[in-house]
């Protein structure tokens, strides 16, 4: 076995023979000898070194979080959490993939973004595509009637990047669904409550929270002509006026979906309509509209509807827009959409005092989602037992990255670690001290870091903890473990206090509460 | 015939309700291996996610994500025989995708793709393995691993020294019962096998032997090194003697003298470091699980107590004294508590100091002042100044 140098050393000189030779254009014979011996050598590196090859990249539309990234990402969860919990919802967790079969004829044109596993001889598996499915399967496996619950993980789509700049194949879903037979509207009002409280705690910036209902779109569309058997893919159109303009839409629906330009027209009129209960109200009287009974149902509903979330307080940001049509299956009742507008992210405070505001904008489409699904469960229990479900699902990526360009933004540092306290030495040989005293320091539950260097030097101690972002120091010095002291330093203002052993504990822990 | 035709109908209707019904078929199972966590389990995880997360924070680490699958390539080559337990995804035409099979090799992808030499961090997520269940019973194929790394060049032994120290740490605090922590270094392996007549080549594959020792006897062990790894029976008997072999830095020290061990300087470099490794352990308060630090759960600096009866009245006072100068201090509910049960409440408390009224004490206007751990008394003139230095901390 050769090693690898002396083969690119051969290389390079097999190389130089073979360029001699086509300078000297030498016959063809010699030169294909000479380049074969080349392929050869090349050959031998490339077979050989293929375990020793570290390929540096992610999966094509994943991505690594850095520690920066999960600091905001933990912040955030901890905020939506703290909601759910508020709302007394319990969590559960599934596998990341699932049978095939228990996603299949589940996502309609999505189904061909899921990703499946090879065939290795077991059962066919396929990856998550969404959190609800699982759910679904999760209530009629443990036969479950009734539960409050959110559930955190990871999806999984294989989206063309080309078509859909910016997204992810693999991404955070953040899922709150109200299972159970209930009095109508109750839960669907407290899904928009959570998600108000929600965006708002976040500090996104002005929202909207868009609401629909498919029966109104059914009964839309069938007295608008629409033929019963083009009602889902025409649903899949409508869907698409929140990227294209109206042209394009009725383009595709009379082009591609085969749909009559009357039909068209008619849907065009509706779609542009907005506005709250009172709009509910005159489409309850409208003449055409008032024919479907579905129509009517869901418009009652929405009237319901208004009235909670009135008493909850969050009627101003929520809009009845009939432009609404979200792309899955399973709606079956309301549906609803939060949309951050365009004047969102506050302005830098630094730049804020030269008079020269910096504002971002950050329209990221949407960032919340969901509806009732009421067939769902149904279909995956034997005796086709339903249980009505209403849920929301965050839009969490979106979240994180608004919440990366806030931090990047802002002068403010996003701290990594949580060290409180850096346990540092300002002479030689005072390893064994510092060792001691961070052991007390950790039996107490205080955070610190010690540099794993025997006689490091004061200063990259201290460089280390501005670095980090860590507050305080504890400086030991032979002078100060004959008085029993310890110098404990504040990072940002450089002020030093000597404290006593017995004190320190306390004396940090009255600091970084005040904190 | 008219059986056919009928038959042909009667499939027609039912490839009908196939085609279009694939979605109404009731499939109520997780994949093979895998398993949902209900509420309950939820709320477990939680706490010891939690704790153990709260560890690591406590010894400075950041933590990284990485995606649920890599790049095949990868993945590739770098899990010996274990290999044929990744899951593949399907080429579905793309790149050819893998499961990740542990965190420990996208931990390296992650170091390298982004440059980093030093960092110390935690990864929890969930891995997958197809293992055989036949054969591995009981255990997942998806399941939680939970990493703690330190990366860089640093001084010797202090960061392996910090590791023990958070396992300590862990498992202690998750209140599992009691644990060992085995150590031991590739070095002395090494050396180990060299000096008992192990040729190089079989370093390796012996070591996966002796590593059975954990589940199988020393007998069965030594015959597959024998008979199946070709080790001669003299090699296997000297191992034998060494790999019995259980201590604290004095084993170190003890081998570090050993004819043999010594002959090896890669056992001698190995022993040394964990001669080192046990001094910061010692420092780290971790040799001796027996003698673990425990965590306070209060922060009271002074118990108040009484060597006789009818004292509560002073007992009062005094602690009121000592509260309003900002010290944390305890009294016993107790008209009149036996002084052993008020020094005992200290030591399991972790008070470091008690004040003991007496009605000598009293009369000559004295506190005893006493130090918990090392149970040295002395009398102080009970007066303002007094508290005051108590007050500081300039009592022990």
């Amino acid at each position: 076995m050769e090693d690898k140098a002396q083969i690119q050393e051969a290389i390079k000189t097999q190389g130089e023979v073979v360029r001699k030779l086509k300078s000297e254009k030498a016959s063809k014979e010699q030169i294909d000898e000479e380049v074969a011996k080349l392929l050869q050598l090349k050959a031998q590196l490339g077979g050989d070194d293929g375990k020793h090859q570290f390929v540096l990249k992610t999966a094509k539309g994943t991505r690594d979080y850095n520690p920066k990234q999960m600091a905001i990402r933990e912040k955030v969860f901890n905020t939506i959490i703290g909601c759910f919990k508020r709302h007394g919802a319990e969590t559960i967790d599934t596998p990341v993939f699932e049978l095939k079969e228990t996603l299949t004829g589940k996502y309609g044109e999505d189904s061909k973004l899921i990703y499946d596993l090879k065939d290795q001889g077991g059962e066919l598996l396929s990856l998550r595509y969404d959190l609800t499915v699982p759910f679904a399967r999760y209530l009629a496996m443990n036969k479950i009637t009734n539960i409050k619950r959110y559930h955190i993980a990871k999806v999984y789509r294989r989206d063309n990047p080309a078509m859909t700049r910016g997204r992810y194949r693999e991404f955070y879903q953040c899922d709150f669904d109200i299972a159970g037979q209930y009095d109508a509207m109750i839960p669907d009002a407290e899904c928009l409550k959570i998600v108000h409280e929600i965006l708002s705690e976040l500090d996104l910036g002005d929202f909207r929270i868009k609401v629909n209902d498919r029966r109104i779109l059914d009964g839309m569309f069938a007295v608008c002509g629409v033929p019963d058997d083009k009602f889902r893919t025409i649903c899949s159109t409508v869907d698409k006026l929140d990227k294209l303009p109206w042209e394009e839409v009725k383009k595709e629906m009379v082009n591609e979906k085969g749909l009559s330009e009357e039909a068209a027209d008619q849907i065009g009129e509706y779609v542009s309509m907005q506005g709250g209960m009172d709009l509910a109200e005159r489409l309850l009287q409208d003449q055409k509209m008032s024919q479907s009974k579905q129509a009517c149902a869901g418009l009652s509903d929405i009237k319901l509807l208004f009235s909670y979330l009135q008493l909850f307080q969050v009627t101003d940001k929520v809009v009845f827009d009939l432009s609404l049509a979200r792309g899955l299956d399973y709606y079956t009742g309301i549906i609803y959409e939060a949309v951050l507008t365009q004047a969102g992210v506050a302005p830098v405070t630094t730049d804020a005092q030269n008079g020269a505001p910096s504002e971002e904008s950050v329209s990221v489409g949407s960032v919340a989602g969901g509806g009732r699904y009421d067939g769902l469960v149904g279909m995956f229990d034997p005796k086709g037992r339903k249980v009505p479900c209403v849920g929301v699902s965050i839009g969490i990526e979106r979240v994180f990255s608004i919440m990366e360009q806030k931090a990047e933004a802002s002068a403010e540092k996003v701290r990594t670690t949580e060290v409180q306290v850096m346990v540092a030495s300002a002479q030689k040989n005072l390893l064994e001290e510092k060792l001691k005293l961070i052991t007390e320091l950790w039996n107490a539950g205080i955070k610190a870091e010690v540099m794993y260097k025997k006689n490091p030097k004061l200063l990259s101690q201290l460089q280390h903890c501005e670095e980090s972002g860590i507050p305080l120091v504890a400086i030991l010095g032979e002078q100060e473990l004959k008085d029993g002291v310890v110098k404990l330093r504040v990072v940002a203002t450089r002020e030093e206090v000597d404290i006593s052993r017995a004190d320190l504990i306390g004396e940090i822990r009255r600091r970084t509460s005040e904190a | 015939m008219q059986i056919d035709e009928e038959v042909a109908k009667l499939l027609q209707l039912k490839a009908q309700l196939g085609g279009d019904d694939g979605k109404h078929q009731f499939v109520l199972k997780t994949a093979k291996g895998t398993r949902d966590y209900n509420p309950k389990q939820m709320a477990i995880r939680e706490k010891v996610f939690n704790t153990i997360i709260g560890c690591f924070k406590r010894h400075g680490a950041e933590t990284i994500d990485t995606p649920v699958f890599e790049l095949k390539e990868t993945l590739t080559g770098k899990y010996g025989e274990d290999s044929k337990l990744i899951y593949d995804l399907k080429d579905q035409g793309g790149e050819l995708l893998s499961l990740r099979y542990d965190l420990t090799v996208p931990f390296a992808r992650y170091l390298a793709m982004n440059k980093i030499t030093n960092i110390k961090r935690y990864h929890i997520a969930k891995v997958y393995r197809r293992d055989n269940p036949a054969m591995t019973r009981g255990r997942y194929r998806e399941f939680y691993q939970c990493d703690f790394d330190i990366a860089g060049q640093y001084d010797a032994m202090i960061p392996d020294a910090e590791c023990l120290k958070i396992v300590h740490e862990i498992l202690s605090e998750l209140d599992l019962g009691d644990f060992r922590i085995k150590v031991n270094d590739r070095r002395i392996l090494d050396g180990m096998f060299a000096v008992c007549g192990v040729p190089d080549d079989k370093f390796r594959t012996i070591c996966s032997t002796v590593d059975k020792l954990d589940k199988l006897p020393w007998e069965e062990v030594k015959k597959e090194m024998v008979n199946e790894k070709g080790l001669s029976e003299e090699a296997a008997d000297q191992i034998g003697e060494y790999v019995s072999m259980q201590g604290g830095m004095d084993l170190a020290e003890r081998l570090l003298q050993d004819q043999k061990m010594s002959q090896s300087k890669q056992a001698c470099a190995g022993l040394s470091d964990i001669k080192l490794l046990f001094s910061y352990l010692q420092l780290f308060q971790v040799t001796d699980k027996a003698s673990a630090e425990k965590v306070r759960t209060t922060e009271v600096q002074v118990m108040v107590a009484s060597a006789q009866k009818n004292l509560l009245e002073e007992k009062l006072k005094l602690i009121t004294e000592l509260w309003n100068a900002g010290i944390k201090a305890e009294v016993m509910y107790k008209k009149n508590p036996k002084l052993l049960s008020q020094l005992q409440h200290c030591e399991e408390s972790g008070i470091p100091l008690v004040a003991i009224l007496g009605e000598q004490e009293l009369k000559d206007g004295v506190v005893k002042l006493r130090v918990v751990a090392t149970r040295e008394e002395v009398q102080l003139i009970h007066n303002t100044h007094t508290v005051s230095l108590l007050a500081h901390g300039r009592m022990t």
